[in-house]
């Protein structure tokens, strides 16, 4: 128990100490999520009518950034699942960067739902036992499930791993494996459930298509780790961590087959929607196109088929591909490109025209906007000190003394 | 890194990364970066003073108990005094009647779109005035459509009844199988005996799934602290309806319960000029409501969603 609190003291010492640089994108964090705090606050005190929100469109960027995150989450999986069902040693030595991204993802998650609530004081009401949680009729319920399960989930295996790591011992298989195997199916339920909890709404037939999930899951597989290949670059170059380049091609690999993917699927539901051409058609419409002289979202939408379109293209080039600053943008592109057509292109549009068929048009004022970047710097921050932490002890300069040396 | 300061004990840890003049700046920066941050978030003291414990630890509508209530209603008569100038404020919690099923059933010949339904019923449940928050919402048709995504929401009320047009006021149709009564997280609104929808203000924590699970687009937020002028407050108030609401939680009609559970009509039907609004029991097939069901070809909105509204459209 000791030696427990003697590691976990080590560990957290380690984010005090750092090169300048280091320093410089804490502060940096550090003053996005004080602006953020503070653009809260007066949200707290104000109320939500700070923000661009109103009962037309009542969920705007908040939940917008929370459906990309469960999504960013949940792409751990895509390293987990290669790491250890095909034993690809090359991704099985970065995987638990993956785990750890995925828990600051569900922390961000939590705190975009925690944001949106009209009465954060209020939330208690949600604890099993103490309060009323209405399970299982409703898919909210079900997703503080999933989330906070898979928050746990992965906090054990990361947890066990680095600790065993600290000891000089081998994990044992039986403490972390089974976990492994329920984090996978846990990872793909994480986002489907968040896909329900739009599709299961028969009054809003933009959501209400049964490709939702899949193509959540798609994009997601794109989007995660697209940004993980980005971030083990980067940790590669900045701390030393031995990235194979085998695990970024492996990444790249499914990057591509997500990409092909998510791409098919908007065509479905595009055509769907437009060969129909019945009644339903508005949202769809109104995103694409444009509504009784309202566009608000048409840039957005096509910038997004534009940055995914040109992403994928360069995946499919060899000579493009190969080269790793063209591999960089597309990562980039992909990332971009998902986060608009999921938050901007898949949440907002559904409100827009209302069940009644009024068309008032939403952006996001400069609370939300701050709001939203300070909980993304939060994760970053939270992030960056989880590399900070691990990566010493994978690298072996931080581990357990033994008093035998003497 | 900063391992280029090689500590001088042999019996030091392996290579420590740590340097103690950085992690002292760095513990420095953490401890700046938490005053920051305390200070950023001081515009939410009021939010977080302004509810007492009482309210904090408030059980929901379903557990609480006869004394409970009694505490929580002379709590809203003070707040409606404080708050809105209240002179004598009254608060019931009047109970679904025994054998009643509450329908509504709207005459789309007759009504003229005028629009006095949507003001009675704000002046009688107190909505926000500040937002303009109505829970009726009156469409204008182009006569050979009920397209509602054609619809008009912003017709000039001086110009009615215009001739080419038909008038549709919709609100809560008080589903027998409400979607937003399902996605609640917190079982903060349900149905009452008597088929009123209803919402626990203290209860609900304000995430609008609701809302957006409305077809009916019957739900109004809370955005801020309704505002109502002083002298425009109606003192008498049900607990389940009328009350005034917080900032941050969700409200809708209730079929003014606290009239209609007490044999009075709701009040946007005793606003109706054109006698289009038909309200009453629809266990009893003498009531009026039950009268046209049987007498009219009525219709419900959106009957493919499978909502089963208690609220019914008729042509005569």
């Amino acid at each position: 128990m000791k030696q427990y609190a003697v590691f976990c003291l080590r560990a957290i010492g380690q984010i005090f100490s750092g090169s300048g640089i280091y320093f410089v994108w804490l502060t940096l964090l550090s003053v996005l999520v004080i602006c953020g705090a503070y653009a809260y606050a007066t949200q707290l005190a104000q109320g939500l009518a700070v923000t661009g929100m109103s009962d037309q469109v009542s969920w705007g960027v908040y939940i917008a950034n929370f459906t990309f995150l469960v999504g960013m989450a949940a792409a751990a999986v895509m390293m987990v699942i290669p790491a250890y069902l095909y034993d690809n040693k090359d991704l099985k030595d970065v995987v638990l960067l993956g785990e750890l991204l995925a828990i600051a993802c569900i922390i961000m998650c939590i705190a975009f739902v925690t944001v949106d609530v009209g009465r954060p004081d209020r939330l208690w009401h949600m604890l099993p036992g103490i309060g009323k949680f209405h399970f299982p009729q409703s898919m909210l319920a079900w997703d503080v499930i999933a989330l906070s399960g898979y928050l746990l989930l992965n906090a054990h295996i990361c947890g066990y791993n680095v600790y065993c790591r600290y000891l000089g011992y081998t994990p044992k298989a039986r403490y972390y494996i089974p976990f492994i195997f329920i984090s996978i199916v846990w990872a793909i339920s994480i986002h489907t459930v968040t896909a329900f909890l739009y599709n299961g709404l028969g009054g809003r037939p933009f959501w209400n298509s049964a490709i939702v999930a899949p193509r959540f899951l798609a994009s997601a597989f794109a989007a995660g780790p697209g940004f993980l290949i980005l971030t083990l670059q980067l940790i590669r170059k900045y701390a030393n961590f031995p990235v194979k380049d085998g695990a970024i091609d492996t990444l790249r690999k499914i990057i591509t087959i997500a990409m092909i993917i998510n791409l098919f699927l908007l065509g479905c539901e595009v055509f769907k929607e437009f060969y129909t051409d019945s009644a339903h058609l508005a949202s769809a419409r109104y995103l694409f196109l444009g509504l009784h002289g309202y566009s608000g979202l048409v840039p957005w939408i096509w910038s997004a088929i534009f940055l995914n379109v040109s992403a994928t293209v360069i995946l499919l080039i060899p000579r493009l591909f190969t080269n790793v600053n063209w591999l960089n943008l597309a990562c980039c592109m992909a990332f971009v490109g998902i986060w608009v057509e999921k938050g901007m292109g898949l949440i907002i549009p559904a409100f827009i025209p209302t069940p009644l068929g009024e068309v008032l048009e939403y952006s996001p004022s400069w609370v939300e906007v701050l709001v939203s970047l300070g909980i993304w710097a939060l994760g970053f921050l939270i992030y960056t000190f989880f590399l900070k932490m691990v990566i010493p002890i994978y690298k072996g300069e931080l581990r357990l003394v033994r008093e035998t040396t003497t | 890194m900063s391992s280029d300061k090689p500590s001088s004990n042999p019996k030091s840890p392996a290579p420590s990364v740590i340097n103690r003049r950085n992690f002292i700046k760095g513990v420095g920066g953490a401890l700046a970066s938490t005053a920051a941050l305390g200070a950023a978030m001081s515009p939410a003291v009021e939010f977080v003073t302004d509810i007492t414990w009482e309210e904090f630890f408030q059980q929901h509508y379903k557990e609480l108990s006869a004394q409970d209530k009694k505490k929580i209603f002379e709590r809203i008569r003070r707040q409606m005094k404080e708050d809105y100038g209240a002179e004598n404020p009254s608060v019931s919690d009047p109970l679904p009647l025994q054998g009643v099923e509450f329908g509504y059933a709207l005459n789309l010949s007759k009504c003229i779109g005028c629009r006095g339904c949507v003001q009675a019923c704000v002046e009688e449940n107190n909505q926000d005035r500040a937002t303009g928050m109505e829970y009726i919402r009156v469409v204008a048709f182009q006569k050979g459509t009920m397209n509602l995504e054609e619809s008009d929401h912003d017709y000039d009320p001086a110009l009615v009844p215009e001739p080419d047009k038909v008038y549709m006021p919709i609100q809560c149709h008080q589903c027998r199988n409400a979607p937003c009564v399902k996605v609640c997280p917190v079982e903060a609104t349900w149905q009452e005996e008597d088929g009123v929808v209803v919402v626990d203000y203290d209860w609900c924590i304000g995430c609008r799934y609701c809302e957006a699970a409305c077809p009916y687009w019957a739900r109004r937020f809370n955005f801020s602290k309704p505002e109502i002028p002083k002298g425009e407050i109606n003192e008498r108030v049900g607990y389940l309806s009328n009350r005034p609401r917080s900032q941050g939680s969700m409200e809708k009609c209730t079929f003014c319960l606290h009239r209609t559970r007490k044999g009075r009509y709701p009040a946007c039907l005793e606003a109706c000029p054109t006698g289009s609004r038909k309200f009453g029991n629809l266990l009893d097939p003498e009531s009026e409501v039950s009268k046209v069901i049987q007498n009219k070809r009525v219709f419900v909105l959106k009957e493919e969603l499978n909502t089963q509204p208690r609220f019914y459209y008729y042509f005569d």
